[in-house]
């Protein structure tokens, strides 16, 4: 039987979200998605989905959600306490919810966002091959928007089973202190040695000005090296000729307050990116709240590569623990 | 009398004023109704009002003006009945 989820409160900036929409970048449409894929997928495993189906991406504050029909959901990411009709429900664990069920969620109190699956998913149109939201855009999941109160989702028809539950290893531990693996580059060239020395030494804070499209962080000033701009960029030392903007790119207008480039990214623009955050620490970097104090660790391409291989082997357990 | 924990559900920045040129929205000690705003927390470029959650008298605020906050933080105290 399907059903659907009446949207109460929305929370505050409740999207659609699946494993996301790659390959219309260079038209300008960004990948989108679960910020925190890995997440995502142990949401959407607990349940019965494929680990990219369409669940609830979750930010800060709860929404409150009346189910029409039984259904199986999990909530997983961010510490933000489950609540059916006023009753806690575990996190990181499948629970069933009956018609005319409310779910709720107590304060945020570790990480940022929370992923909640629902068995067989949210059944919102396809576009461009994915049910992610775009909200710059205006396209994809519900109507191209974040959730608002009135909203009512249809979920597409589920099998998935109460009970399941993610190993406590291989749940996506929260800290306010984190470490963020780059390779650097490509626009490095622009910082003096000792500018470079100190975007790698300094234990940057996450500012409130994080979204899905990017995350500003704030505490020090990069030096830069002096030059000519060249034509076709503008006169700060921070600019330069138009570029691809690649996700996860740093870049840092003015030599302050770097900005990491998430999911929802613009695909280009003028300010020097000093280094590329590698893919799978794009999930830390989601998982991070405003104030979280945060290291850009330096690895190279084969740290990158072994980071990536890691993180498929992690997944690959995920699956088998809920397979 | 008894103490009520006004929360601020998000985290971001808290502001006392809705905007700069305006007065607070609550001086330390006066009355608020329950629905009454107490501040803004802004973050992702939005803003998001905090009630004051109970009816009563503010007594005081526990974070400053465009202080960072945590979301469950407590901001200030209504003392009540």
């Amino acid at each position: 039987m399907t059903g659907t989820i009446e949207v109460r409160k929305p929370g505050l900036s409740t999207t659609v979200q699946d494993g996301g929409r790659p390959g219309y970048y260079h038209l300008g449409i960004p990948p989108s998605g679960g910020l925190d894929q890995y997440s995502l997928a142990a949401a959407n495993l607990l349940v019965g989905n494929d680990p990219g189906a369409a669940a609830l991406e979750i930010v800060y504050l709860g929404p409150e959600l009346l189910f029409t029909a039984p259904a199986t959901v999990a909530v997983a990411g961010a510490t933000m306490q489950p609540r059916v009709n006023g009753e806690d429900r575990p996190l990181w664990e499948s629970f069933d919810v009956a018609e005319g069920d409310v779910l709720d969620f107590g304060y945020l109190t570790a990480g940022a966002r929370a992923y909640l699956a629902v068995g067989g998913g949210v059944d919102v149109p396809e576009v461009l091959g994915s049910r992610s939201t775009y909200g710059l855009g205006g396209l994809g999941g519900f109507s191209g928007r974040p959730l608002a109160e009135g909203d009512v989702l249809p979920l597409g028809g589920g099998t998935g089973r109460a009970g399941l539950v993610v190993p406590d290893d291989l749940r996506r531990s929260m800290s306010k202190d984190v470490e963020v693996r780059v390779v650097m580059g490509l626009y490095d060239h622009r910082l003096t040695d000792k500018g470079r020395a100190t975007f790698l030494d300094t234990t940057w804070q996450l500012t409130p000005v994080a979204d899905r499209i990017g995350f500003r962080y704030t505490g020090a000033e990069l030096e830069t090296v002096d030059r000519e701009p060249p034509f076709g960029a503008g006169q700060d030392p921070s600019n330069i000729v138009d570029a691809p903007y690649p996700i996860g790119s740093i870049q840092v207008p003015g030599g302050v307050e770097p900005i990491v480039l998430h999911r929802d990214a613009v695909s280009g623009g003028g300010y020097m990116m000093v280094a590329t955050v590698v893919s799978c620490d794009l999930d830390v970097v989601a998982q991070s709240a405003p104030r979280t104090r945060t290291r850009f660790v330096e690895v190279d391409l084969d740290g990158a590569l072994a980071a990536r291989a890691e993180q498929r082997d992690r997944a690959r357990r995920l699956r088998e623990a809920l397979g | 009398m008894p103490r009520h924990e006004v929360v601020s559900p998000i985290p971001g920045v808290f502001y006392r004023r809705p905007d700069p040129d305006s007065p607070p929205f609550v001086e330390d000690g006066g009355a608020v109704a329950a629905d009454q705003a107490v501040g803004l927390v802004e973050v992702m470029k939005s803003f998001h009002q905090v009630a004051a959650g109970a009816e009563g008298t503010l007594v005081e605020f526990l974070v400053g003006d465009e202080d960072e906050v945590d979301a469950g933080q407590p901001v200030a105290v209504v003392e009540t009945g």
